[in-house]
C-alpha cells in the first residue's frame, strides 16, 4: 500500500483560462476573470459581477469534442474539458493499465437546465434530454463513460469544499490499496439558482470582491472545473512524471451554523491542524496558504483567526485567489489547489487582488502583489463549505 | 470491516421502533411509497428548529438520533451521509419561488437548506460533533460511498465509530417529472404484490436509514459488515460476479458459506435480469429475500436493504413478506446484499453473524 500520494496530472478551466497555460498566464499577469454575465440569463445581469467562463455552451462543446449538446449541461462540458487536460498531462494512454477511480465534487448539478425547463416538465408535461441531468452524479458519469472507468465512480457534495473532499477521498483510497490511480476534482457552472441563493443571503459583492480587506462586501461567484490525477508509489512513476506530492489532508466539521462560520474559526483550525499533523510538517514549513477567503464579513475574520491560532507569530504568505476566478463553489477546492501548485512549481505567490486595508481584528495582511522568485516547499489550500464542511490540503515539492 | 451497532429507520413501513420487525407489512396501494413519519418530532428535534425544517431533514435527524441511541453512542467519530437527490422539497420551493417571482423576493432559508450536505451538517450541529463529515451524492452509489468511506476511516484508525445514513425523499413534483421517463408503474397497485407481477417500471419510494458502525463488537451489535464492492455499468452480470468472488475471497469465504441473498429486485423486468443471473450462477441453492416491495425504488434504497439484512441476521428469521425464493435457512451465518439502480450502479455488501 502506498503511503505517499503524488499528483501526476492537472487540468482546469475557469474565467481566467481554458487550460493550465492560459490560467498561468492570467495569474502571472494578475489578470482577473471578473466581469458582467454574458451567457446566463438572469435579471441580475447588470447588478453583479461574476467570473464566467468566456465561452458559450456550443463553443465549450466543440472544445470538449461533444457532438450534440443533448444531455450535456454546462457543468458536464466544463468537467470534460478540465478532466481531459488532466488525463493528457499525466500522459495516460491506457486507462485500464491500472485500477482507476473517478471522484468528482459537485452541488448544483444540471440546475442550469432544470431552471429553464422545470415548468415545461411539470405543467406542460414536456420531457427532454435534461431531465436526467439534474442531479450531481450526471456530470461524473459522463466523465466515467468517456474514460471507460468502472472500478470506482462517485460524487461528493459538501458544498464549497466538495472538490477538496473528492481529492482527499481519492488519496485515501490509493493509500488503502483499493485504487492505484484516481481522477479527482470538481465542476460547477453558474446558475440562476445559486446566484439568487447567495443574493438572498445578501453576501454578493456588486463590485470586485476584496477578501481580507476591512471594507470587504462579499462574494463574486464564478464557474469552472478542475481535476488532478493522483497516483501512489506503486504506480508507473518516474520522477519527471511527478508534479508534486499531496502530503496532508484534514476534514473537520464546524458544527456551528448551516451557512456561517464560528467567530473563532474552530472548524477551519481543526481542518488545517489535521492536515499539518498528517503531513508531519511544522507550521513554519508552510510557505503559503491559499485561503478560502470568500470576501464575506464572516468568513475572512473566522478563517484569519484560525490561521493565527495555528501559525502563531509566523504566519505564512496568505492570499485568496477568488478575485481571479470568483468563488467557483464546488470546484473551488481543486481550482485553488491547482493555483497553489502552479505557484509552488513556478516559485511565485499569486496576489490577493483588490486588497487595500487590513482587517482590524487580524494581525496579518494578505499578499498584495505577485511575489516572484520565492522558493516554496509546502503550500496549504483551504476550502470551506455550507454546513461547516471544512477541508484543508497540503501540497509539497517532490523530493 | 465494522459492526452495525445501532440502526434508525424511517421508511414506508413501520420501522422506527427497533423492537418491532415487519410484523404488519404496509400496503400503500399507491403510485409511490411514502415514509410513515413519527406522530411528532418533538422527542427528537427542538420544535422551534423543527418548524423551519423540511420532511427529509427531520426524518434524517430523527433516524440518525435513533441509531446513535440504539448503539449507546453520543458523539460519533464521523458523520457521513449518502443521498441521491438531497433536499428536494427545499430545492423545489426555492426554484419555483425564483421562477414565479422573476428572481425577486426570495427567502434564503430554502436555499440554505437545499444543499445536499444539509442533513449531515444539521446532525453535526445538534451533536456538536466536530469530527469528519461528508456527503455522497451519486445515484445508486450514494449510500455505498458513505459506507465505504466509514469503513476506511475505521480501518485507518481515524475513527472508532461512524454514523452513516442513506436518505432520499420523493416529492409530488419530483414524481411527476420523473414519470416522464417512463420508469414508474402507470397504475396504483398493491406494493406487497409488486414482485409477483414483473412488468414495465417499478414503484418509487423514499426513506431515511442510519447506521452506527463501530470498530469493536458491542452488546447492541446486529452483525458484522465485512465489506462492500461497487461496479459502475458492467457490460453484463459477469462484472458483478467477479466483484462478489473477490469479496468472498478477501474474507476467506466460499459461495457455500452464504446462507441468504438479499436482493434489490424491483419488479421492472428489464433491469431485474441481473438478480436471477447472479443467483443461479453463484448461489443456485441459496434462499433469497427481497425488500423493494416494502420501501419502493430510490437511489439509497440499499440502506433499507441493509436494515433488513442486519435485522434478519440478528434475529435469525426472514419475515414472511420478504421471502422471495427458497426456505428460511435454519442458520444464517452470512448474507450477501446485492442491489443495483437501473442496471447502472451495482453494489454488494457482505454481512456476518456476530
Amino acid at each position: 500500500m502506498s503511503k505517499r500520494i503524488f499528483i501526476t496530472g492537472i487540468g482546469m478551466i475557469s474565467a481566467i483560462g481554458k487550460n493550465i497555460p492560459d490560467t498561468f498566464l492570467s495569474l502571472s499577469e494578475s489578470r482577473s476573470g471578473l466581469g458582467r454575465i454574458k451567457w446566463l440569463d438572469t435579471v441580475h445581469k447588470d447588478e453583479i459581477l461574476v467570473a464566467e467562463v468566456p465561452f458559450s455552451n456550443e463553443e465549450l462543446a466543440a472544445m470538449a469534442k461533444v457532438k450534440s449538446l443533448d444531455g450535456y449541461t454546462r457543468t458536464t462540458l466544463l468537467a470534460i474539458i478540465a478532466a481531459s487536460e488532466a488525463v493528457n498531462s499525466a500522459n495516460i494512454k491506457d486507462m485500464l493499465e491500472m485500477t482507476t477511480g473517478l471522484i468528482s465534487g459537485n452541488t448544483v448539478g444540471g440546475m442550469d437546465k432544470s431552471e429553464i425547463y422545470y415548468y415545461d416538465y411539470l405543467k406542460e408535461r414536456k420531457g427532454n434530454s435534461y431531465i436526467e441531468t439534474h442531479d450531481c452524479a450526471d456530470s461524473t458519469e459522463k466523465l466515467a463513460d468517456l474514460f471507460g472507468i468502472s472500478s470506482f465512480v462517485t460524487t461528493v457534495s459538501t458544498a464549497c469544499s466538495s472538490a477538496a473532499n473528492a481529492m482527499m477521498l481519492g488519496a485515501r483510497m490509493i493509500q488503502n490499496g483499493s485504487l492505484q490511480r484516481v481522477i479527482a476534482g470538481g465542476t460547477e457552472c453558474l446558475t440562476k439558482f445559486h446566484i439568487n441563493g447567495f443574493n438572498s443571503l445578501k453576501i454578493l459583492d456588486p463590485n470586485p470582491c476584496k477578501p481580507f480587506d476591512k471594507n470587504r462586501m462579499g462574494i463574486n461567484l464564478g464557474e469552472g472545473a478542475g481535476y488532478v490525477i493522483l497516483e501512489g508509489e506503486e504506480a508507473l512513476l518516474t520522477p519527471e512524471r511527478i508534479i508534486c506530492e499531496l502530503s496532508g489532508w484534514g476534514n473537520a466539521c464546524e458544527a456551528f451554523h448551516q451557512t456561517a462560520s464560528s467567530p473563532d474559526g474552530n472548524g477551519a483550525y481543526l481542518a488545517m491542524k489535521k492536515a499539518l499533523d498528517m503531513s508531519g510538517l511544522k507550521p513554519s514549513d508552510i510557505t503559503y496558504i491559499n485561503a478560502h477567503g470568500t470576501g464575506t464579513d464572516n468568513n475572512d475574520v473566522s478563517e484569519g483567526h484560525a490561521i493565527e491560532h495555528l501559525f502563531g507569530d509566523t504566519i505564512p504568505h496568505v492570499s485568496s485567489t477568488k478575485p481571479f476566478t470568483g468563488h467557483t463553489t464546488s470546484a473551488a477546492g481543486v481550482i485553488e489547489s491547482i493555483i497553489s501548485i502552479l505557484g509552488m512549481k513556478n516559485n511565485m505567490i499569486f496576489p490577493n487582488l483588490n486588497f487595500s486595508e487590513q482587517i482590524e481584528e487580524l494581525k496579518f495582511k494578505p499578499v498584495k502583489q505577485l511575489i516572484p522568485n520565492i522558493d516554496q516547499k509546502h503550500v496549504l489550500s483551504n476550502s470551506f463549505g455550507f454546513g461547516g464542511n471544512n477541508t484543508a490540503l497540503i501540497f509539497s515539492q517532490y523530493s | 470491516m465494522a459492526y452495525i451497532s445501532g440502526i434508525g429507520c424511517i421508511s414506508p413501513q413501520h420501522t422506527m421502533d427497533n423492537e418491532v420487525f415487519l410484523e404488519e407489512a404496509v400496503n400503500q396501494q399507491a403510485l409511490f411509497l411514502q415514509c410513515i413519519q413519527p406522530n411528532s418530532y418533538k422527542e427528537f428535534i427542538n420544535p422551534i428548529l423543527s418548524r423551519r425544517l423540511s420532511k427529509i431533514i427531520k426524518m434524517g435527524i430523527t433516524s440518525a438520533l435513533i441509531s446513535l441511541k440504539d448503539a449507546g453512542i453520543e458523539n460519533p467519530g464521523a458523520v457521513i451521509t449518502g443521498t441521491g437527490l438531497g433536499c428536494v422539497e427545499d430545492t423545489e420551493k426555492f426554484l419555483m419561488t425564483m421562477l414565479d417571482n422573476k428572481e425577486t423576493l426570495l427567502n434564503p432559508t430554502n436555499f440554505m437548506q437545499s444543499t445536499y450536505n444539509t442533513i449531515s451538517s444539521q446532525i453535526a450541529i445538534i451533536l456538536k460533533c466536530f469530527n469528519y463529515n461528508s456527503t455522497y451524492v451519486h445515484r445508486g452509489f450514494s449510500f455505498e460511498s458513505a459506507v465505504m468511506d466509514a469503513l476506511d476511516l475505521m480501518a485507518n484508525g481515524d475513527a472508532e465509530n461512524a454514523l452513516v445514513g442513506g436518505i432520499d425523499e420523493l416529492t409530488g413534483n419530483h414524481f411527476q417529472i420523473t414519470s416522464l421517463l417512463g420508469n414508474w408503474r402507470q397504475e396504483a397497485e398493491n406494493n406487497l404484490e409488486l414482485l409477483h407481477h414483473p412488468g414495465k417500471g417499478t414503484i418509487p419510494g423514499e426513506g431515511s436509514v442510519f447506521f452506527t458502525l463501530t470498530k469493536e463488537q458491542q452488546n447492541s451489535s446486529y452483525c458484522e459488515l465485512k465489506g462492500i464492492k461497487m461496479y459502475y455499468k458492467p457490460a453484463n452480470f459477469f462484472g458483478v460476479w467477479i466483484k462478489i468472488k473477490m469479496l468472498l475471497e478477501e474474507h476467506n469465504l466460499t459461495e457455500e458459506d452464504i446462507d441468504l441473498l438479499v436482493m434489490g429486485t424491483n419488479g421492472n423486468q428489464e433491469t431485474d435480469i441481473y438478480y436471477p443471473q447472479i443467483h443461479s450462477s453463484l448461489f443456485p441453492n441459496t434462499s433469497v429475500a427481497s425488500f423493494k416491495h416494502l420501501c419502493g425504488e430510490y437511489y439509497t434504497a440499499s440502506a433499507f436493504g441493509l436494515w433488513l439484512a442486519a435485522n434478519i441476521i440478528k434475529r435469525q428469521t426472514v419475515p414472511t413478506v420478504c421471502q422471495f425464493k427458497g426456505e428460511t435457512p435454519s442458520n444464517i451465518r452470512n448474507i450477501i446484499l446485492y442491489n443495483h439502480y437501473a442496471g447502472d450502479q451495482h453494489s454488494v455488501m457482505l454481512l456476518s453473524r456476530c
